[in-house]
């Protein structure tokens, strides 16, 4: 019984930040003396442990006395490694050995093409149209090594990535053809899915899992991007300090900095993501939380203007690649308000403001789909404009079937987890499509 | 007699370091002895001298290592360092000069009866002796 108190006081006190398990033995040694005392000055046994609880004092106020002393602590820092109290750091070092010699391989892997005399300015089409190839099955390997997965997974897996690698360059394309844009812009669309495949082990079919990968993309894409800033100053700092000596360090820049560091950053953002899981909070939540209000009255804004100044969405060649990129923008700050939601939590205004972004871009693309259907048939149909109008109305349908099932849920009849998994369950459609734009598309229109 | 927050929390380093150089100690032996030494005046909250001995020891006045207690399990003790003891001969100096101010005040001013028998007392009753110059 009284083991059972304590354990349950000391799980309260684990659960504060500031006050790490060092210090809760310590604490708990403590507590244990002074029942000790209580008990032998005649008290029972759970008297003796309610008067010691409260002669420890508040919880809250000793976590705050301990932050105060270890404010340190509540900036969580990520420790990759040995964590506070020393505990075993042999599993997460041997990942991080893993995950650099993986970077490495990516690096190297970019460059042998160079040994079959292919370089970068002779055939950039190769290269963009293989760039994902040298690094996502490494990552694939990554995530197989780390979370083990099943004989089929593996042959699947492997299978895919051959087949990519066959579509991608058997096909006669055009150098710097529509066909071979797409396929260069899709293709790493299509293989990311496979790589979500390997990240789930041998769980995909389970939508926790895939929510998971949706998270990890997220925060992958910022860790990415702020690896890339530090680069970038890093580069910028190389080329005048030994500009400042007149060496000039463009070629090296461009033929081994740039694309090794690019392809390894990859791998290496992508094991910082994995180290830190939920010990640091995740930023893609928090950037949606800032800017889905800042969209939200800017489509609501674009609508009364239209509709103030009876100003039509006027058609230009280009326009569907714009609208495309707004309900992505839109899905993705949706995707991510909803990674973060707690299903169980009660609704609140950010729920009907993401409501009406929605519903906003909804009508703002309605409209220019009206006006480009006027005109599609006059222009006819190119790849690119093909494939800007699939990608439109895949990504109208998820936002407006994601709409529904939030009003839904607003109103009550439909749990929040619904939504969820309709966006779970609509992430093998993105890999599909990018699939057919690589592997449909070229013979369909003659790889111009 | 409730003692103000604020005095509490300038006496507990003095307080803590000279127990401390008394002897090595631990958490709940410390609490003890403040119990004891203050005559039951000062009961600090238990858990709030954890942050204190904390900063005691970011600070480099104490040391803390563990060892194996009576019970068997692992409690950590702590053991003041030079530092420390530099550190508590210079507090033992300030606290001085401020109770030879307010002394000199006291015994100045008409104090009520209660009061003036509460000096009286104070001044007459030989304290446990704290000296850290061993």
């Amino acid at each position: 019984m009284l083991e059972e108190q304590i354990e349950r006081w000391r799980s309260y006190l684990l659960r504060r930040q500031a006050i790490h398990s060092v210090d809760v033995e310590e604490l708990t040694d403590h507590l244990r003396e002074q029942v000790a005392a209580l008990v032998g000055a005649g008290l029972a046994e759970d008297e003796a442990f309610l008067v010691a609880v409260k002669r420890m004092g508040d919880l809250d106020s000793l976590s705050r006395e301990f932050a105060r002393e270890h404010s340190d602590r509540l900036w969580k820092q990520l420790v990759v490694g040995p964590a506070d109290g020393g505990e075993p750091g042999a599993s997460a070092r041997r990942e991080a050995v893993v995950a650099f010699g993986l970077a490495v391989l990516a690096a190297v892997a970019v460059k042998l093409p160079e040994l079959f005399g292919l370089t970068l300015d002779e055939d950039p089409g190769f290269y963009a149209r293989n760039v994902s190839l040298f690094v996502f099955p490494l990552l694939a390997g990554f995530f197989v090594w780390k979370r083990g997965a099943g004989p089929a997974t593996r042959r699947w897996l492997a299978a895919a990535f051959v087949a990519a690698a066959v579509f991608a360059n058997v096909y006669p394309f055009r150098p710097e053809g529509s066909t071979e844009i797409l396929a260069a812009m899709h293709l790493p669309i299509a293989l990311w899915i496979v790589v979500g495949v390997a990240y789930a082990g041998s769980r995909w079919g389970d939508a926790g899992v895939r929510m998971d990968f949706i998270r990890f993309s997220g925060e992958l894409f910022i860790y990415y991007v702020l690896i890339a800033l530090g680069g970038g100053v890093f580069t910028g700092l190389m080329a005048v300090l030994f500009q400042a000596i007149g060496i000039d360090i463009e070629p090296f820049f461009e033929r081994w900095l740039l694309p090794c560091g690019a392809l390894g950053a990859v791998v290496i953002a992508s094991w910082l993501v994995e180290a830190k899981q939920s010990v640091i909070e995740n930023m893609a939540p928090v950037l949606t939380r800032l800017f889905t209000p800042l969209f939200a009255i800017l489509l609501i804004a674009y609508l009364a203007t239209m509709t103030w100044t009876g100003r039509g969405i006027g058609f230009q060649r280009d326009l569907l690649i714009a609208f495309d990129l707004l309900l992505a923008v839109v899905l993705g700050l949706l995707l991510y308000s909803i990674s973060a939601r707690d299903p169980r939590a009660p609704r609140n205004v950010f729920d009907w403001m993401q409501i009406v972004l929605v519903v906003s871009a909804l009508l703002v693309d309605a409209m220019a789909l009206w006006t480009i259907a006027a005109r599609i048939s006059e222009l006819g149909f190119t790849p690119n404009r093909v494939a800007a109008l699939g990608e439109n109305v895949i990504l109208l349908v998820n936002l407006a079937w994601s709409a529904v099932l939030y009003v839904r849920f607003l109103r009550g009849r439909e749990p929040f987890t619904a939504l969820e998994r309709w966006q779970t369950n609509y992430l093998p459609v993105y890999g599909v499509w990018a699939a057919i734009v690589v592997v449909v598309f070229p013979p369909l229109f003659g790889y111009i | 007699m409730d003692i103000n927050k604020d005095l509490v929390a300038a006496s507990s380093t003095p307080l803590v370091l000279a127990i401390l150089a008394d002897g090595d100690s631990y958490g709940y032996a410390i609490l003890k002895r403040v119990r004891e030494l203050s005559r039951g005046r000062m009961e600090w909250t238990d858990g709030m001298l954890y942050p204190v001995l904390h900063r005691l020891e970011r600070l480099g006045y104490i040391q803390a290592h563990w060892e194996v207690s009576e019970s068997g399990r692992r409690r950590k003790y702590y053991r003041i360092t030079k530092r420390g003891r530099t550190q508590l001969a210079e507090e033992r100096e300030q606290w001085q000069a401020v109770d030879a101010t307010l002394r000199g005040i006291w015994s100045a001013l008409a104090l009520p009866f209660s009061a003036a028998r509460e000096l009286l007392t104070l001044t007459l009753t030989p304290a446990p002796a704290l000296c850290p110059c061993r």
